[in-house]
């Protein structure tokens, strides 16, 4: 397993990245400079967290753009795990890789805390190894996160088990308090339909080890490894396990 | 030139003779003041730099720009020792809440701070947040940066290599910023408005790409000097570099890259254009670090060369427009200005004593609504203070930040703090508190403080009064430091802090920023209450020290009275206790009391912990105390709250023992929600959700959201 964690001028999460899959995972991992980017040899990329280009005219948009992507889409049509963090899944959204927008959260500030979210489908590259309705904790921390999409795609995507992650309260219920940016149906992270294609919003790197936990949780641990052992996305194999 | 080199802002000329006397020593000491930033060894081949700065005159005109472009000053003189900044710390102070002035810059300002701050990748991970009417006109905004680097690879603002290549790396030179520093050094008039050209525009998307680039091009191994361009542009940054390194320079301004055409070498040489930094590159390596630069898209030109003798020979159009000897340049003179105690202090001393009110459990909720000390929650959400990770105390979790050193299993912490109305009241005692209570509070998460870096904020020095403050708070402060045996490794002074129509000056401020090691990270400690059954304790004296206090001022609407006394071998004392608790496991949680005393720092600890207290006010050790609302609520300084599991107070007893120190068992930790603060027939009833609701709710309110 060869993961590429690809660096946009402006990104700002893909040394903690980088560090948590090496240092914490022990799994080969590159930090690779986006106009270099061949995917031979990968197995996986992580787009990661941070304000690629200064998220100038829209978050993600011009990294979009940038020839990296063309490499990305091809991995993706491969059935190899994508996966878009914060930044991340803003570029993948406005790459169209992934469905949907994510907008100026609803309070209008950036938004930095600790959340609860429940694991909603295991269909992903991130979450099929966690058991569905469970709870896991990550911080967030971002301006543009809130989630929206017409009513209808986010019932398909209900329906696919594409919704991977929601905003819950303690209880484990997608209150309105529990959802720090307005995001509809209170999700936090979604996945094409083969699930190799992940964005989320909260940060899993920030969230692998107890020490940077207030609930002593290393959650984020277990999505990196459900992507490490998630293998082809194309005939579904993984999903409902 | 000469008039922006003299300004106050760039020469220190009224300062540098009181600065003198704080002490700048100390083992772990690499770089002390007169550089871009302080340098500490840390041991095993690491260093930390840091260092504070003000933005006080650019804030108060244009919150958003003024307080994000602060940020970006701070970060590059970290940047230009070629350490990685790893953390930001803000120190704000405004006006009342209520005022319209005050919620319009309170807002702006952190808007600011988050936008920039955010975008950089840099996480803000502690500060504090002080409202008083003598901010209401002129706000400060001071700002920390924290870096991370190699001891072997450090890299100064100096040139000392004849026929090293200067080259100018970043944005483009624009009219932007000329004259901010002569801005800077004058009072805030109505006609300020007019001077919001002076305030210069950042740009946290190149500042980012700057960081990286720069750790890149420095890790090249060419380049001999690093600097940034901030006050003075140009001129300052030429005329230091040279002067420190004892060399010369010859540029040509035609190669400067210019935003706009028809610049005059004038211009060129003191616009204060955001995002450029100043290398000196040896020869053999300049292609290399050309390249790391082109590689980030970023513009740079070779502007000349490091040349022998002591001379900056500035050339236009092949003429030379400027020649100027370096020392001449950033030597300024030095003016020696008179101090006088202020008149009305005498009176502001001697007021009478308010009446002690009937509740005090409505008292203790009503200062824990306080916006000196209701919870800023709703402010620091709005900073990215994870990003790094290495962030392992949070804001609002312990009395100082903790961030872990990635390169080896140990952590720093670090807090700014300043009382400013104990300082106003007795600037002596008020500052060698701010010095004291920065040091108690990274003790207080674990650490051993060993250095500080102060920003000092004041009015006109060319008054008497004004300059009796300064003079009297350097010695205070350096009172305190060496009694702790801290160095102070550099420092940032702002003067002209006053509103010129009422002739109203800001309270005197001098923030320290503290920095500390925590060699194992078992011993990192929070301050919430961690399980019912805990034992409690006071650790230090409490005395009717009201002065200044916030009881005073929230409760009883009055900012007077003689404010608590720094007594640094108490200090050490109750340090020392603290400490060592911590590394013999003795205790689970700790926190000081400051603002609000005894009972305001008793209620946050049950409050993040969501549990209750029960505790007996007569087993707090004190002295000359007649009245109640003076135990619960004095600020007397060398005072730790600590809880630990039962049958640790013989351990902490033995250390007090060893260290001189007073430490009483008050009470323990229970799980009804109630806090109760018992003396004798008198009790104090407060239920921890009221509580919680005043302190977290308060700033909310004041922020409009809630």
């Amino acid at each position: 397993m060869r993961i590429a964690v690809l660096r946009f001028p402006g990104s700002n999460c893909e040394l903690d990245t980088l560090y948590v899959l090496r240092r914490v995972l022990g799994v080969d991992a590159d930090l690779v400079w986006h106009e270099a980017f061949d995917r031979s040899g990968y197995d996986a990329v992580i787009l990661p967290g941070g304000f690629s280009y200064g998220d100038y005219l829209r978050a993600g948009t011009i990294a979009a753009h940038s020839p990296a992507m063309g490499e990305v889409r091809s991995m993706a049509d491969e059935g190899k795990p994508v996966i878009g963090i914060c930044n991340g899944f803003q570029i993948l959204t406005e790459a169209g890789l992934l469905p949907g927008a994510l907008l100026r959260n609803e309070g209008l500030n950036f938004v930095c805390r600790w959340v609860s979210l429940r694991v909603e489908s295991n269909k992903s590259a991130l979450t099929w190894l966690l058991p569905k309705g469970a709870i896991i904790r990550l911080p967030i921390a971002h301006a543009e996160g809130r989630y929206v999409n017409e009513r209808r795609a986010i019932k398909e995507l209900w329906r696919n088990g594409q919704v991977i992650l929601t905003y819950v309260d303690e209880s484990g219920k997608p209150t309105p308090g529990a959802n720090p940016n307005g995001s509809m149906d209170n999700i936090a992270g979604i996945c094409n339909e083969w699930g190799n294609v992940v964005g989320l919003m909260p940060h899993p790197e920030r969230g692998s080890e107890r020490i940077l936990s207030p609930f002593g949780s290393e959650d984020g641990l277990m999505l990196f490894e459900s992507m490490i052992s998630f293998k082809d996305g194309r005939d579904g194999r993984c999903g409902s396990i | 030139m000469l008039e922006l080199m003299y300004s106050e802002h760039c020469s220190y000329k009224s300062s540098r003779p009181i600065l003198k006397i704080l002490p700048k020593e100390g083992p772990r000491v690499l770089v002390g003041p007169g550089y871009d930033a302080g340098i500490v060894d840390i041991g095993n081949g690491y260093v930390v730099a840091f260092k504070i700065e003000s933005h006080n005159h650019p804030s108060a005109i244009d919150p958003y720009n003024g307080a994000a472009t602060g940020i970006g000053g701070i970060v590059r003189d970290i940047l230009c020792t070629n350490c990685r900044p790893v953390a930001l710390l803000d120190s704000l102070r405004f006006g009342p809440p209520r005022k319209g002035r005050t919620k319009w810059l309170l807002k702006y300002v952190v808007k600011g701070i988050s936008d920039y701050g955010n975008r950089i990748g840099v996480p803000t991970v502690a500060g504090e947040v002080e409202f008083d009417e003598s901010f209401e006109t002129n706000c400060l905004v001071n700002v920390a940066c924290v870096g991370i680097g190699r001891k072997d690879s450090v890299v100064l603002a100096r040139m000392d290599r004849p026929g090293d290549y200067i080259v100018l790396m970043g944005s483009s030179t624009g009219r932007d910023g000329i004259h901010g520093v002569t801005f800077a050094s004058k009072a805030i008039t109505a006609e300020s408005e007019e001077e919001r050209p002076s305030v210069q525009i950042g740009d946290p998307f190149m500042k980012k790409v700057i960081i990286e680039a720069t750790l890149e091009a420095v890790a090249t191994g060419f380049v001999t000097g690093l600097k940034d361009l901030g006050g003075a542009g140009l001129t300052c940054a030429l005329s230091e570099m040279a002067f420190k390194g004892g060399t010369g320079a010859e540029v040509e301004l035609d190669r400067v890259h210019l935003r706009e055409e028809g610049m005059t070498p004038y211009e060129i040489m003191l616009s204060e254009s955001q995002e450029r930094m100043l290398f000196v590159v040896k020869p053999e390596g300049l292609e290399g670090v050309l390249e790391v630069f082109r590689r980030w898209g970023l513009p740079h030109s070779v502007i000349g060369r490091v040349t022998e003798g002591e001379e900056v020979v500035v050339r236009y159009g092949g003429e030379v427009v400027a020649r100027l000897p370096a020392r001449l340049l950033a030597d300024a003179p030095i003016v020696r200005r008179r101090a006088r105690r202020p008149r009305w202090l005498a009176k502001m001393l001697r007021i009478p004593k308010p009446k002690e009110p009937k509740d005090l459990g409505r008292a203790l909720a009503r200062m824990l609504s306080s916006p000196n000390i209701a919870s800023k929650e709703p402010i620091y959400s709005q900073y990215d203070h994870e990003v790094g990770i290495r962030t392992v105390v949070k804001p609002g979790d312990g009395d100082a930040a903790v961030l872990r050193l990635l390169e080896d299993p140990r952590a720093i912490a670090v807090k700014a703090d300043c009382n400013s109305r104990h300082c106003l009241l007795d600037p002596f005692n008020g500052h060698a508190g701010a010095a004291a209570e920065s040091a108690r509070n990274v003790v207080a998460v674990g650490a051993e403080p060993i250095a500080a870096v102060d920003c000092c904020n004041f009015g006109n020095p060319e008054r008497p009064e004004v300059f009796w403050q300064f003079s009297e708070g350097i010695k205070g402060l350096s009172f305190m430091l060496r009694g702790l045996g801290i160095p102070c490794v550099g420092g940032n002074v702002s003067f002209y802090n006053e509103d010129e129509r009422s002739g109203r000056a800001v309270n005197p401020t001098t923030v320290v920023v503290m920095l500390g090691l925590i060699e194992d990270l078992d011993w990192v400690t929070t301050m919430a209450f961690k399980e019912h059954g805990d034992e409690i304790f006071a650790i230090g004296r409490t005395y009717p020290e009201m002065g200044g206090s916030e009881y005073y001022h929230w409760i009883h609407g009055i900012c007077g009275g003689r404010p608590p006394r720094a007594r640094p071998e108490r200090e050490r004392a109750s340090m020392a206790v603290v400490k060592e608790a911590i590394r013999e496991g003795l205790i689970d949680a700790a926190h000081d009391c400051s603002k609000g005393g005894l009972a305001v720092a008793l209620a946050i600890m049950a409050l993040k912990g969501g549990l209750g207290a029960d505790v007996d006010l007569k087993r707090v050790p004190r002295s000359g105390v007649g009245r109640l609302d003076e135990l619960l609520f004095s600020e007397s300084y060398a005072r730790f709250i600590v809880s630990a599991r039962p049958g640790a107070a013989r351990g902490l007893k033995a250390l007090a023992r060893r260290h001189g120190a007073i430490v009483s068992k008050l009470g323990r930790v229970v799980d009804s929600p109630d806090l109760s603060l018992r003396f004798g027939e008198r009790v104090v009833r407060c239920g921890i959700g009221e509580l919680g609701r005043a302190w977290g709710e308060s700033m909310r309110r004041y922020l409009g959201e809630l």
